[in-house]
């Protein structure tokens, strides 16, 4: 009981440092979300200027958005604090490592959402889709892949923010493995943008709900190795 | 030389197994003589999955237990899994293009799977290649191994949902084995690869297993250290060796 509540309380306080460093390093974060508008935009040049085109790839795009923009976020939050050399520290304090796993995913699962909720209105005002009819299922589906994205991305950035090429080796190891988020998510997306006409989006919800648990489970069993590297 | 005879006999199986699958079986009905592409194909896709099953286990292995050995088996069968992972990919899609009329079938849910497989493979040996230290790449390559596994499950599940078209699993329903559907030799030209596939898997096992076991013979004893300084020392005359004695 207390165990537990102890270990709520070093999550939250690991993941308000997180963010706080994040909103006073305002313009690395900016930069990251002004990157994904970008590709959106990018994405246009390479397949419009037909809309309807556009208009049936953007579940499709808006994701690949999302994935490029949180590789750079996820890879955030732990290069400031080995930068500093903070990261031993914090392999040093006597707590739960499964706790500050969870708070550093935390931290990256709100990054996540700021990149989701700012991308989806550009999506939609870019690629002429009507978001308006299908906000709560879209929230549903930028919440479950955020989190996921950030349970796989706080592990795996962990694991190569010391290493060599680390830049290269993060979304090398990454991408293949949230291959099965953004499938799920892309199908879900487009199902709720086209009103569900199969019934289909509460099976891809419930996918990714899976991947989200089976990847926190995952990483906090796993992040204590990755700190005490 | 116990290896080597294994390696042998592997060699042979494999000569014998080829030369049953392409002359005595007859071709398939529908898909001509492209079916025989399956015999080696299906046998690599199982042992290329066997071995990042077994490369996830030995991971585990050895975060419980701190054993190198347990990291090279992890390594060998890593390596090993890249291997036939990719031979299974390369003869799917030399399959694919007779019977299917192209080489890449996004609708099949097992090519997709296979294909992530071979990208998790090359990136947990990539990621071993960077690091240096032995204990640290054994940990960190062991973390990667080890969620690697837990995704594909969820791997094969979301491409499974995908429509698809390929042959349903031809081993994956018992009543099937029992009564096989193929006529016999079918089976025997198959699980006769299969055999075969499995001696040099283990060949292959073993060698890249001694070949670690060799890596740490040089690096605990320095002898490569050692090696390198008497190089020097023969070819270019050392400064330090001329100045006399004082």
């Amino acid at each position: 009981m207390s165990r537990f509540s102890q270990g709520a309380t070093i999550a939250l306080t690991i993941a308000r440092k997180d963010a706080l460093s994040e909103l006073r390093g305002r313009q690395a974060s900016g930069s990251t979300l002004f990157f994904a508008a970008l590709v959106l935009l990018l994405f246009g040049f390479a397949l419009g200027p037909d809309t309807r085109r556009l208009t049936d790839a953007a579940p499709g795009l808006l994701w690949l958005a999302i994935v490029f923009g949180g590789l750079l976020t996820v890879a955030r939050l732990h290069q400031l604090e080995a930068d500093d050399g903070a990261l031993e520290q914090l392999a040093l304090y006597p707590v739960d490592r499964r706790a500050i796993y969870l708070g550093k995913a935390l931290a990256g699962t709100i990054a996540m959402l700021v990149l989701g909720a700012i991308l989806l209105p550009v999506v939609a005002i870019l690629y002429a889709i009507p978001i308006g009819a299908a906000w709560l299922p879209l929230v549903i589906t930028v919440a479950l892949g955020a989190i996921g994205f950030a349970a796989v991305g706080t592990a795996y950035a962990g694991l190569t923010v010391r290493m060599r090429a680390r830049e290269v080796m993060l979304p090398l190891l990454m991408l293949p493995i949230v291959a099965p988020l953004l499938l799920s998510a892309v199908k879900a997306t487009a199902a709720a943008l086209g009103g569900d006409p199969f019934g289909e989006m509460g099976a891809w919800l419930q996918l990714l709900a899976a991947f989200d648990i089976v990847m926190l489970v995952a990483g906090a069993a796993t992040y204590g190795f990755v700190l005490e590297d | 030389m116990k290896t080597r005879i294994l390696g042998i006999v592997g060699l042979l199986a494999v000569i014998g197994a080829s030369v049953f699958g392409l002359f005595v079986v007859p071709a398939d009905l529908n898909q001509g003589d492209a079916q025989r592409i399956m015999y080696p194909h299906v046998a690599s896709a199982w042992l290329g999955e066997l071995s990042f099953g077994l490369t996830a286990l030995a991971g585990i292995g050895y975060l419980w237990r701190r054993d190198l050995r347990l990291d090279a088996v992890a390594h060998a069968a890593a390596e090993v899994g890249v291997l036939f992972t990719a031979f299974a990919i390369w003869g799917g899609m030399m399959w694919g293009r007779p019977v299917w009329g192209v080489f890449w079938q996004w609708e099949d849910p097992r090519l997709a799977t296979t294909a992530l497989l071979l990208a998790l493979g090359i990136g947990y040996l990539l990621l071993r290649r960077l690091t240096d230290d032995p204990a640290r790449r054994a940990t960190r390559a062991a973390v990667v191994g080890v969620i690697a596994a837990l995704d594909i499950p969820i791997i094969h599940f979301s491409v499974i949902w995908w429509r698809g078209l390929h042959q349903g699993a031809t081993f994956g329903d018992p009543a099937k084995i029992l009564h096989p559907s193929a006529p016999g030799l079918f089976v025997i030209a198959l699980m006769g690869m299969l055999s075969a596939f499995t001696i040099v898997w283990c060949y292959l096992m073993i060698r890249r297993y001694q070949l670690a076991r060799l890596d740490w013979q040089m690096e605990e004893h320095g002898r490569l250290g050692r090696i390198s300084a008497a190089r020097r020392a023969a070819s270019v005359p050392s400064p330090a060796a001329e100045e006399p004695a004082r």
